[in-house]
């Protein structure tokens, strides 16, 4: 579904990313691992196409991205969640699950994909006419990742979804996440530094370090692997 | 007493010609951060363009329709030309490029109609009602001010808060990447914003025209006083935007009843200046205290 090709990107004169590969398979979640300035918040970046990469590739659904514009990947099926969820505190609840739905022509489908929502996220009912901007940082979370839905995105870009957040609620948001793929055939980019609770619902696993690509492979491997865990991984 | 409810009616109307203007700054503010400048000028365009399309046709709505149709426009142009390659700049680019509209259009208009003010014709009869006997300062033309501001940001409240491109627009200028995110055409939210911020500006000059005449300066004036209304209403909120109107068109008029005409506009600057020293957020602002 998603096709990463020797993608080397730029902040300014800084390279944050240096010929990144990797692949995603339709229905398959991959988690990118890496320590704070690893450059995997660049990747969704770029991949979302808030960043121009300087040279390589990215294909989504076979079609070259490199240049499109953010709005038309979101409509296209690719929905970018990032770090800390971008809810929009002035707005309320229940207008930032609407607005993740407003670029959809049909009323009907939109309602149903609310109560699609509502279902997984059984607290967004509860909060629904509150502001977002009082909501717990789990329940802001929810709140973008079912925004993002709102939008029925065939692909999910997940920017640190358990940052801050309480053990047993990252474990309840890899849980959705694990659902979503299992229920409707979602597909997942999640970049996390929580590399344990990442590797426990992804398929594969690649590891940055400095913008490059450092390792690769399975996630059982990846989680099992000794030395790597120390030197990038920080888990013990 | 009856001079007190000459002076407060007066004040009531004038109010809600310096609300509709105060209406268009804060539009503009809420969507692009950018104070402009230039919105004296472009309801001068319109009104003008109004007045001679009367003068011609001698249908007072056709050239009010048109004048508003003209605004609409004129709004999305100047976004989409002037704005759209300063947008996210610094600030005074801004500043210099709606400044430098401002004086243009001033040099046009006065190249096309000349420079001497003419009259406006109102939509109804400014004579004052009778009221037991006794002609009150408020007559169909006020109460057609009134309705009219009072219905424009009605309208704008109903769009912001009732629609999808009303909420759109609110998350554009909440959070532009936010936005984009959600699939958010944000820059064609801007150009709306602009287009319905100078649609609220041409209804001003056609409503307040019969009173200052039309000519290339003189809406100078009624920019300083939207501007004081809009700060006074915290700059970003609409419906600050039309009781900071109020509450100034209410105190120009007592100033200018009980202590004369001439301290009218230190007056305006004075509640400026206190707003500033004192509640420099505004009365209703939902952001922080500016810094400036």
């Amino acid at each position: 579904m998603l096709q990463v090709d020797g993608l080397t990107a730029h902040y300014g004169p800084v390279r944050a990313l240096e010929e990144v590969s990797l692949d995603v398979p339709s229905g398959g979640i991959v988690a990118v691992l890496g320590a704070n300035g690893a450059g995997k918040t660049s990747l969704l970046r770029a991949i979302s196409g808030l960043v121009r990469p300087s040279s390589g590739r990215i294909r989504f659904d076979g079609a070259t991205i490199n240049q499109d514009s953010t709005e038309d990947l979101v409509r296209r099926g690719l929905a970018y969640v990032p770090e800390g969820g971008g809810v929009i505190g002035e707005l309320t609840v229940a207008e930032n699950l609407r607005l993740g739905a407003l670029w959809r022509r049909d009323r009907d489908e939109r309602e149903r994909t609310l109560e699609e929502v509502v279902a997984l996220f059984p607290r967004l009912a509860e909060r629904s006419a509150m502001h977002a901007s009082t909501l717990s940082g789990g329940e802001r979370q929810m709140l973008s990742i079912g925004r993002a839905l709102m939008g029925r995105p065939r692909m999910l870009l997940l920017d640190e979804p358990s940052l801050g957040l309480a053990p047993i609620v990252v474990e309840q948001i890899m849980r959705v996440i694990g659902e979503l793929r299992r229920d409707r055939g979602l597909t997942v980019l999640l970049v996390e530094q929580n590399a344990r609770s990442a590797l426990s619902v992804a398929d594969q696993g690649v590891v940055l370090n400095v913008g490059r690509v450092v390792a690769r492979g399975e996630a059982h491997e990846l989680a099992g692997d000794e030395q790597l865990r120390h030197a990038y991984l920080g888990l013990t | 007493m009856s001079r007190f409810i000459d002076l407060t009616l007066n004040g009531i109307s004038n109010g809600m010609i310096y609300a509709a203007v105060a209406l268009s700054l804060v539009l503009i503010w809420r969507a692009t951060r950018i104070i402009n400048f230039a919105q004296g000028g472009m309801l001068m365009i319109t009104t003008f363009i109004a007045s001679s399309i009367i003068g011609s046709s001698g249908s007072y709505w056709l050239g009010f329709v048109v004048a508003l149709a003209a605004g609409l426009a004129m709004g999305a142009v100047v976004e989409r030309v002037l704005v759209r390659p300063v947008e996210g700049g610094p600030p005074l680019n801004a500043v210099i490029a709606t400044l430098g509209l401002l004086i243009l259009l001033q040099a046009v208009a006065g190249m096309i109609w000349g420079g001497t003010p003419r009259s406006f014709p109102p939509a109804f009869s400014i004579r004052g009602y009778e009221v037991s006997g006794r002609r009150v300062l408020f007559g169909p033309f006020d109460t057609f001010t009134v309705l009219a501001v009072l219905g424009a940001a009605g309208a704008l409240a109903l769009l912001f808060r009732g629609t999808g491109l009303g909420l759109q627009m609110r998350a554009a200028a909440f959070d532009p990447l936010a936005a984009r995110l959600q699939g958010v055409r944000v820059t064609g939210m801007y150009t709306v914003g602009w287009a319905l911020a100078a649609l609220s500006g041409s209804l001003a000059g056609l409503l307040v025209a019969p009173a200052v005449f039309v000519g290339p300066n003189t809406f100078d004036a009624i920019l300083v006083f939207a501007f004081t209304a809009a700060v006074l209403g915290g700059l970003d909120s609409p419906v600050g935007a039309v009781i900071g109107g109020l509450v100034l068109g209410l105190s120009l008029s007592y100033v200018s009843g009980y202590a004369g005409s001439s301290l009218v506009t230190l007056a305006a600057l004075a509640i400026l200046i206190a707003v500033l020293m004192v509640r420099p957020e505004g009365l209703f602002s939902s952001t922080r205290a500016r810094r400036i």
